[in-house]
């Protein structure tokens, strides 16, 4: 905090800086409020307005109603919320058993371990050997493509063993007095001390898989499998709607395709802002962590 | 078997075993543990490395990597000699050179920022604000830029017509492409590039601004001396990642905004090598091209950390 007088100069600075911070907040919030009053007002609306439209008019949910009857979406919907649900579990339970004995400076082969896995993060083999490796064994075409391949983020794994490095030792040195097995220390003592980093690092991986697309258009050829960011793309590049909800022209034809565009990015964004709370809670402190020893 | 607890008595016969074997032993659970992440590294990360001697190979995939010809440094040649390679690789540097100018310099100033704000709730609300698209994905992002800039059915474009003021096509515009990445990437990221410098600026000692006030230096000469100091380790150190990946340029972003009409400025390595590998299926030369990036990347994380060293900083390590 910068300690002086206050002079003329500095209060007009400090006006200056209130308004540029002002209006950068709205111009990160108009989008996505925007988004969500075009999907819940009828767009002949929209356009009468010259498409600016503040506030929601004769609100309809024509378009979420069209696109949850439409099979593709709720089918899409389904395969994320599974690959997230799954996914995350597998990847805390992977991160977690990899940080832990990391974290332990006595373990005898922990730093090759270590050095093996940092170098990954400043060498590659890039985008064709990782296609072929997941295609050669054998998880093309199945969900498992969008979990498997992404089991542990390098950075997430650090800021863990950072955090299991800052809890007291002597709590599992007595609870190993006490003839606890490695197992037990773990899921007995160092789990419930660990819930907040677990939420932080729960809630980035479930983000990354609700949010992602390339492993669905890398590995999955069967359009039914495809998570709901692949089919939202889809949706926006093709003119008509109708062809990617897979449902006849005529049942749509009260509604534009922009509003169907619009409904389902906002399908796609409401868990996230649900979530949003919880992530701001944490991901600071995640963050802080990360920065003092990835 | 207590883990770390004092040796346990030894089984008659065990005490002949090496001590490696002992140790193992006795920390036989926490090795345990780390063998699915072992193994996801060897396979998901080591293989691949291994992989990229498709580059040396005419591959295909029914004779596999153990079966396919050598053709030693062919594919590089034809990678080398196309027209294509420069323009990918001006492509390429210009889109990673903007992001460092004009997203880096953002997350910075908006820390500052923050940074003089006393009131407590604006800085809160903001700071609320401005996290959150990190958390939208681009696909998201791409949809709202849609609706807003589709040629003949985006709002903004419908507004520009109705109005008479011709006709703007911002998403398949050569001339829009690169500053439209930059923009949507100062929208999505710069709230949340913000935090690492403002974890910087919260651990600058307090006492220094007390006896620069006493000085009598005012506003922007504790800033120059005292604030932009305490967050340069962590610029530097961040400018050294972002060298490190400057032959990514932001793949992710770049695939999802790309469209035919705007390959000239927009066609990226990342790109194309997703084109030509994953869409049509001819793996060895778009695999030569993964070699010349991942080499370059590496050699410049080595250099640009050696080179901060260098003017004093503390590098990565």
């Amino acid at each position: 905090m910068l300690l002086y007088q206050k002079s003329l100069s500095d209060r007009v600075t400090d006006m200056v800086i209130y308004i540029v911070l002002a209006l950068f907040g709205i111009a990160t919030l108009f989008p996505v409020y925007y988004v969500f009053v075009v999907s819940i007002t009828p767009y002949s609306e929209v356009l009468r307005n010259g498409g600016f439209l503040l506030i929601p008019k004769n609100i309809t949910f024509e378009a979420f109603k069209a696109i949850f009857t439409s099979g593709v979406v709720p089918r899409a919907l389904n395969v994320t919320v599974l690959i997230t649900v799954m996914g995350t579990a597998l990847n805390l339970a992977v991160t977690t058993l990899l940080a832990y004995p990391l974290s332990k400076k006595f373990l005898p082969g922990r730093n090759a371990v270590l050095l093996a896995i940092v170098f990954t993060m400043l060498f590659s083999g890039g985008l064709i050997p990782t296609f072929l490796t997941v295609k050669a064994v054998g998880l093309m075409n199945t969900i498992w493509a969008l979990i498997i391949p992404g089991l542990v983020s390098t950075f997430n794994m650090l800021i863990m063993k950072t955090y299991f490095e800052s809890l007291p030792p002597e709590i599992e040195e007595a609870a190993k007095v006490d003839g606890c097995t490695d197992v037990g220390t773990l899921l007995r003592i160092v789990l419930p001390l660990s819930a907040p980093i677990m939420a932080t690092l729960g809630l980035f991986y479930g983000v990354n898989h609700w949010n992602s697309y390339f492993g669905g258009i890398m590995y999955l050829n069967d359009r039914d499998m495809f998570p709901l960011q692949v089919v939202l793309r889809n949706m926006i590049v093709t003119p008509s709607v109708s062809q990617e909800l897979s449902v006849p022209q005529s049942q749509l034809s009260a509604l534009p395709p922009e509003s169907i565009k619009m409904a389902t990015v906002v399908v796609a964004i409401i868990p996230v802002i649900a979530v949003y709370p919880f992530l701001q809670r944490y991901f600071i402190k995640g963050m802080m962590l990360g920065a003092v020893k990835g | 078997m207590r883990g770390t607890a004092p040796a346990p008595a030894l089984m008659p016969g065990e005490r002949m075993k090496p001590k490696w074997m002992r140790t193992f032993w006795r920390y036989r659970w926490l090795y345990l543990f780390m063998v699915p992440g072992i193994a996801y590294y060897i396979i998901f990360h080591y293989i691949p490395m291994f992989g990229l001697v498709v580059a040396f190979q005419n591959y295909n995939l029914m004779e596999g990597i153990f079966g396919s010809p050598w053709v030693g440094l062919d594919n590089f040649r034809t990678v080398f000699s196309s027209p294509d390679f420069p323009v990918l690789i001006k492509n390429t540097l210009l889109l990673s050179f903007y992001r460092i100018i004009f997203n880096m310099l953002p997350d910075l100033v908006l820390a500052l920022m923050l940074n003089e704000i006393r009131v407590r709730w604006f800085k809160k609300t903001i700071q609320t604000l401005t996290y959150g698209p990190h958390f939208l994905s681009w696909i998201i992002v791409y949809g709202i830029m849609f609706s807003f800039f589709a040629p003949g059915s985006g709002l903004v474009t419908t507004f520009f017509r109705d109005m008479g003021w011709g006709s703007i096509d911002v998403l398949t515009n050569s001339e829009w492409f690169r500053p439209m990445l930059v923009l949507t990437d100062i929208w999505k990221s710069t709230g949340y590039g913000a935090i690492i410098y403002l974890a910087a600026l919260a651990g600058i000692n307090n006492e220094l601004y007390e006896s620069a006030s006493m000085d009598g230096a005012g506003r922007w000469r504790q800033l120059w001396h005292i604030t932009l100091p305490g967050v340069r380790d962590v610029f530097i150190l961040l400018v050294i990642l972002r060298l490190g990946s400057i032959l990514d340029a932001g793949f992710e972003q770049v695939y999802i905004f790309l469209n035919v009409r705007v390959y000239d400025v927009g066609d990226i390595l990342d790109t194309w090598i997703f084109r030509r590998g994953i869409e049509q299926m001819d793996f060895s030369v778009p695999a030569a091209v993964g070699v010349f990036k991942s080499i370059i990347g590496f050699v410049l994380v080595l250099g640009a950390n050696k080179l901060a060293k260098r003017f004093g900083g503390s590098g990565i390590w």
